[in-house]
């Protein structure tokens, strides 16, 4: 009760504090010279607050105080204490508030970080910043208060979603939310210096920390969401082209062109128009991706509360986000002189150029996707979906020669050169082609797309892999990320290639034989669990000669009243073998799924290098 | 007669609106074949003509209509006007059952038999497909 009231009354303290900058800002822009201490302490003096508002929250769950409404619609008594904490932003409320919470911490981070920068620049970023921290104060406080209070308290919460109950799910929305909201630093940034018309080296090494930053919390927190996935919905894919999936893929893929643009913007100070519009574009869909998963306009997991005022909110919000940007962009910015538009064809400003028209198309396949059916209900009410064969049929024929620019666009140097040691590469190549043939020739479908697609990730696998012997490496970041990569969808493609299933459906006591699998189930058991009751089915698997004893679960869990099934995974170096178990009601069968995923591991593994090769690029900067 | 700058433009710019061009061609041609309809067992009965194309089915599952064998499971899908018949083999997910919400995906036989490749999983007791929900409200 009383920690719910104050982190009401953080909250439009917080709101208060937040026109003080802005007036403070404001004057202070005027002035030259001094940079106005006042600005620094309110931006803290806000955090603080945002912090109690959130430990607020935090200790309402914990302590499973049901006057507040939050709490009372997310929790239950019997939840385990560290689910109770994860259950704060595991709902709209308590998410929104995580990211004024980010929002906040970031733009104090920022007033540390730039104390090297100009002085108008900074105040003008944390102008920008302070508009849309002012558009989630206001939000939070209107339309998703956290602290509503309801009377009389009931004696009981409704529970947390039991599929959400997991560690992995418990840590995805600060991991992603902290790579969402860097972006916003980028934006608030570029928009500054845009009008001050300092887009320029000096601001690109400065602004690189932010958009690394931002880049390596997203790829892991798209990982996360992936792997549970994975493991949790029992349907062992990682990913589904789900369009909750895809509004986190599409900043992502924003935010890597951005990457490579601010290096270009950095040695050669062009593609200024480039990085704007990059920068723009990915605080954008990182806002349409909360407007997206939280208005309920997409109907999956992540969307229980729609209510449309909430959508409306963050739609004008977005809108005006977009009209001020925009509106600076064409007023302030005006397009670089000459040097910029005749690249040498071979040189790596332009192999960055065509990975961005690559980057680009991507991005539009994932957003045509995720958007068109929702524009064809508004305008026609016809209900379509559109399904993972779109986008494998348009995205993987322009992944083959994409992975080969990859691979030779690093060895090119800046304005222009040569290609060296056109024989190795050449040698490589053939060397992946037939690779790829050997691999491949025992598979009957797509048999020619399959073999290209596996030779040019080879080709991209072999060069970074030598390229980490070879004296002359000189970024070394940049390799293990291409070189994760590579990696990445090799075993994507094996994975797809390889994997065998076997769905059927048992009674407790049967079998399932054929030539390969020899599936028995052999017992089921139960057993009490503190908010939930657990079925244990107890199978016996032979496959290709090796036993091995699974036991997959059904859990019915108490509040809400939902049965959830949890997969057993038997995880190896190169085979996750992978065994999921569904009830039907009033039924004596038992619906059994048994998978066989050659390279689950390495999916996660080549994610993480990855962002492995962003952290190393990152503390390579620092040192400098 | 121009420049060699200019030339060099002239045809970037070509390659951009070729590019530009290729790509709308290939999306909407790839919508076009893999877009995913939704219909209720009504709709399904007025259909113009049945092309074999995958499409979605939802409603109410019957009651007393589910029979599970060791391959197949067979249930009636109906929105309280008119029904079909839903073949399946495959996951099914744990909230299926008699007298709740669900979305099938896959072919129509004919116009009272539909052979489904897929089981949409709902999370939650409470949930209904939004499209189930409005089919459900229409009739």
């Amino acid at each position: 009760m009383i920690y719910s009231l104050i982190g009401y009354y953080s909250l439009i303290i917080g709101l208060f504090i937040s026109s003080f900058i802005f007036f403070f800002s404001i004057k202070n822009f005027r002035n030259n010279k001094i940079f106005d201490v006042k600005i620094v302490n309110f931006s803290f003096l806000q955090l603080f607050l945002v912090i109690v508002s959130f430990l607020g929250l935090i200790l309402s769950f914990v302590y499973s105080d049901f006057s507040n409404e939050t709490v009372f619609n997310n929790s239950h008594t019997t939840k385990p204490l560290f689910y109770k904490i994860s259950g704060t932003w595991g709902n709209h409320e308590g998410s929104l508030l995580l990211w004024l919470f980010v929002l906040t911490l970031f733009i104090c981070v920022f007033i540390l970080k730039s104390k090297n920068q100009l002085k108008k620049y900074r105040i003008l970023t944390i102008l920008f910043q302070q508009i849309i921290i002012i558009g989630f104060f206001v939000f939070l406080l209107t339309s998703s208060n956290p602290f509503n209070y309801i009377f009389p308290t009931p004696n009981e919460g409704l529970g947390l979603n039991p599929i959400l109950q997991d560690p992995a799910l418990a840590i995805h929305p600060p991991i992603l939310y902290l790579g969402y909201v860097g972006s916003s630093i980028i934006f608030s940034s570029v928009l500054s210096a845009t009008v001050l018309k300092d887009v320029s080296k000096t601001w690109a090494i400065h602004i690189k920390n932010w958009v690394l930053t931002s880049w390596i919390f997203l790829t892991l927190g798209i990982l996360l969401g992936s792997i549970w996935a994975y493991y949790e919905l029992g349907w062992g894919g990682f990913w589904f082209w789900d369009p909750v999936e895809n509004v986190s893929l599409m900043p992502w893929l924003a935010l890597t062109t951005l990457l490579h643009c601010i290096s270009v913007l950095e040695k050669r100070y062009t593609l200024q128009s480039w990085v704007i519009i990059l920068s723009i574009t990915t605080f954008t869909l990182s806002m349409c991706g909360t407007f997206l998963v939280r208005s309920g306009i997409l109907n999956s997991v992540h969307t229980f509360a729609n209510d449309p005022e909430r959508g409306l909110f963050i739609l004008i919000f977005l809108f005006i986000l977009i009209s001020i940007s925009l509106f600076i962009f064409f007023v302030f910015h005006k397009s670089e002189k000459q040097n910029s538009i005749l690249f040498s064809l071979l040189s790596k400003e332009s192999s960055i150029l065509i990975n961005n028209w690559f980057m680009m198309y991507f991005l539009s396949v994932v957003l045509v996707g995720t958007v068109y059916p929702i524009f064809l209900q508004v305008i026609s009410s016809e209900q379509i979906s559109v399904g993972p064969p779109f986008y494998h049929k348009l995205i993987i024929p322009f992944l083959i020669p994409f992975l080969i620019f990859m691979a030779i666009g690093p060895k090119l140097k800046w304005i222009k050169s040569e290609l060296d040691e056109k024989l190795n590469l050449l040698i490589f190549f053939l060397m992946s082609i037939l690779m790829s043939y050997l691999i491949t020739k025992k598979i009957s479908t797509d048999f020619l797309i399959n073999t290209m697609l596996i030779g040019s990730a080879f080709y991209l696998f072999l060069i970074t892999t030598k390229d980490f012997f070879s004296k002359k490496i000189k970024n070394i970041s940049q390799n293990l990320a291409h070189f994760g990569f590579s990696l990445l969808i090799l075993s994507i493609l094996f994975n797809n290639i390889f994997s065998r299933e076997i769905i059927t459906n048992l009674r407790v006591g049967e079998e399932f034989n054929n030539e390969k699998f020899q599936i028995e189930f052999s017992d089921l058991k139960k057993f009490e669990k503190k908010n939930y009751i657990s079925f244990k089915g107890i199978f016996l698997i032979t496959d290709q000669g090796v036993k091995n004893e699974f036991n997959p679960e059904l859990r019915v869990y108490n509040q809400p009243n939902i049965i959830t099934s949890e997969a057993d995974i038997k995880t190896s170096f190169w085979t996750d073998k992978f065994i999921t178990m569904n009830t039907l009601q009033n039924e004596e069968y038992f619906n059994i799924r048994y998978q066989v995923k050659p390279f689950m591991l390495w999916i996660w593994i080549s994610v993480l290098l990855i962002s492995l090769g962003g952290t190393l690029s990152l503390f390579k900067r620092r040192s400098l | 007669m121009y420049g060699r700058k200019v030339k060099f433009r002239f045809f970037f710019v070509i390659l951009v609106l070729l590019t530009l061009i290729l790509s709308v061609f290939l999306v909407l041609k790839a919508l076009e074949e893999n877009v995913v309809f939704f219909k209720s067992p009504s709709d399904v009965k007025f259909l113009g003509e049945l092309k074999n194309k995958k499409i979605r089915i939802g409603g109410m599952v019957k009651q007393d209509s589910i029979e599970m064998s060791a391959n197949e499971l067979n249930f009636i899908i109906t929105d309280f006007k008119n029904e079909i018949n839903v073949s399946y083999s495959g996951v099914v997910p744990n909230l299926f059952s008699e007298g709740k919400g669900v979305v099938a995906e896959g072919y129509l036989k004919d116009r009272s038999f539909f052979q489904a490749s897929k089981i949409l999983a709902k999370h939650d007791e409470n949930y209904m497909p939004p499209e189930v929900k409005a089919a459900l409200e229409e009739n």
